[in-house]
Order: structure tokens, then C-alpha cells, then sequence
């Protein structure tokens, strides 16, 4: 009963969060309600008997990675949405993917109930650090390696994307971006970013 | 009394719908980031209630691949949103036409 209600409380608020992550316009804005979908979906795993993924939901997710967009966002100081110039079709090709989308959910809803009952084998342990831990380094010690590898070039790839440009390139960069603006005769402050 | 499998897959769907609507409405590439971290995770949890109701382990390991694959994915996409911001002075997407001509 209790985690009925929990489950409920938290789904809501995940929902309403993620509705608020795509409705805002402001960068900032969205980062914060993603945390909260982030903090409730922790919340819901919970419910379902994974401490362990919980934690690491809240230590990398919430934590490291929402850290890093947030500092993100700030070091751009990135404005609002302008309003919108693309695509008008874009918008009826969301809509529509959107409503597609939903109506399979509804088909899995109902599908997955009228389904002939699987015996529920519930089993608390399965979520503790120490089952995940045995069977990450015995059974799953291949992928856990290539996980780190794939981490590791996405660290050289990091590095390499964000490095401080050479002087001559950096020219190239401002004299194109000046070319690109004078023509469309907005000049501003370009060298921002720089 | 628990919330049934089919409920969890429905919430699961409900917020992949709107990361999707959200990847396509927002023109900001941070926005357009962000509602992929929402698909990611509503995957994650059609993984963790499937390993609840199987009793299986393996579930819960691939939520942890898929959030490693996530942070790698933060580091790489906001290099390359920098690296855009340095050359066009903006993260909108509709500014990324260089290669359009």
C-alpha cells in the first residue's frame, strides 16, 4: 500500500518535472527540472528494490552529470529560446511521433495487464551492492571492461574537443565569424565564447 | 499491495514520449541534450522494473552500462556544444548549417 502511494507520488512528480523540463525556455530552468525527474525516478527505483542503482542514479546522474550541464549553461551564459525560425513541419512531425508514441504506451499498458499472470518470483536481494558487484566482475566482467575503455576515449575525446585554440586558427575563427555577421549585419559580441 | 509491471512500463513511456516531442521542439542544444538524458532514462527504468519482476540481476547491470555510456556521452556532447558555441557564438541548432551550403 505503502509504496503504491510512494510509486504514485514520485511517478507524478517525475512527469510533471519532465513536462517542465520541455516547456521552459531557459536553459537553466530545464536542467533543474530534469534533477527532479532524476531525484523522483531515484525514488521509484527504490520502490522496486534497487538501493544500489538509487544511489548511483543520485551520485552520477543527478550528481556528476547534472554538475557539468548546469556548468555548462552558465560558463555559455546562454539566453532564452529565441522564438522560432525552423522548420514549421517540425512541429506537426513532434506532435504527431508524440501521439504515435503514447498510443503505444497505452497498447503496452494494456497488453502487459491482460497478459496471462507470470508467476512474480520477488526476490529483495537481487538489488543489493553485493549481488550487482558478483555478478558485475564474474559474469559481466567483459562489458564492465569495455565500459571502461569507452570512458577513457571519452575522456581523450573531451580533452581534445575543448582545447584552447592556436593563434592562428583562433583568427581564422574570428575573422569568419565576423565575415558571417557583417553580411547578416548583426555585430555583437563575438569574441564571448573566445 | 505493489504497482504491477504494466504500471511502471506505462510511466517508462509516458516520459520517452516527452523526451522524444522534447528533442524535436527545443532548438537549444543543451534542451535537446537534456531530453535525451530523459529517454535514457526512461529506458533505465523499463530495465529496473523488469530485473524487479524477473529476479534477474542482469537488468540492473545494463542500467549501469547505460549510465556510464550517459557520462561518456555528457563529455563528449558538451565538447562538442562548446566547441559549436566557440565558432558560432550560439548552441542553436538551426545555426549548425555551415555544411549546408
Amino acid at each position: 500500500m505503502i509504496t503504491s502511494a510512494l510509486f504514485f507520488l514520485f511517478a507524478g512528480l517525475a512527469i510533471a518535472c519532465a513536462i517542465s523540463l520541455v516547456y521552459h525556455k531557459n536553459p537553466l530552468y530545464s536542467a533543474v527540472s530534469l534533477i527532479g525527474v532524476l531525484i523522483s525516478l531515484a525514488c521509484i527505483y527504490v520502490t522496486l528494490a534497487a538501493p544500489f542503482i538509487a544511489a548511483v542514479q543520485v551520485l552520477i546522474y543527478a550528481g556528476a552529470i547534472m554538475v557539468l550541464v548546469v556548468f555548462v549553461i552558465m560558463l555559455l551564459n546562454l539566453e532564452e529560446d529565441r522564438p522560432l525560425n525552423r522548420l514549421r513541419y517540425l512541429y506537426a512531425v513532434g506532435t504527431g511521433l508524440g501521439l504515435i508514441l503514447l498510443a503505444q504506451t497505452f497498447f503496452i499498458f494494456y497488453a502487459v495487464n491482460r497478459a496471462p499472470k507470470q508467476p512474480v518470483n520477488v526476490d529483495e536481494t537481487v538489488g543489493e551492492t553485493l549481488n550487482i558487484g558478483r555478478a558485475m566482475y564474474t559474469e559481466y566482467l567483459l562489458p564492465v571492461e569495455i565500459v571502461g575503455i569507452l570512458l577513457l576515449m571519452a575522456i581523450i575525446g573531451g580533452v581534445i574537443l575543448v582545447r584552447r585554440l592556436s593563434q592562428p586558427q583562433l583568427e581564422l575563427v574570428v575573422d569568419n565569424e565576423l565575415a558571417r555577421r557583417n553580411e547578416a549585419e548583426e555585430i555583437g559580441d563575438y569574441r564571448i565564447g573566445l | 499491495m505493489e504497482p504491477s509491471l504494466s504500471t511502471y512500463l506505462a510511466l517508462s513511456g509516458i516520459l520517452f514520449t516527452i523526451g522524444t516531442v522534447g528533442v524535436i521542439f527545443k532548438r537549444n542544444a543543451i534542451g535537446m541534450f537534456m531530453c535525451i538524458e530523459l529517454m535514457l532514462n526512461a529506458v533505465n527504468l523499463t530495465f529496473v522494473a523488469f530485473s524487479r519482476y524477473y529476479a534477474d540481476v542482469t537488468g540492473q547491470l545494463f542500467v549501469f552500462m547505460v549510465m556510464s555510456v550517459a557520462a561518456a556521452e555528457a563529455a563528449v556532447g558538451l565538447g562538442i556544444i562548446i566547441a559549436f558555441f566557440r565558432n558560432r557564438v550560439s548552441v542553436d541548432v538551426d545555426d549548425a548549417s555551415i555544411l549546408k551550403n
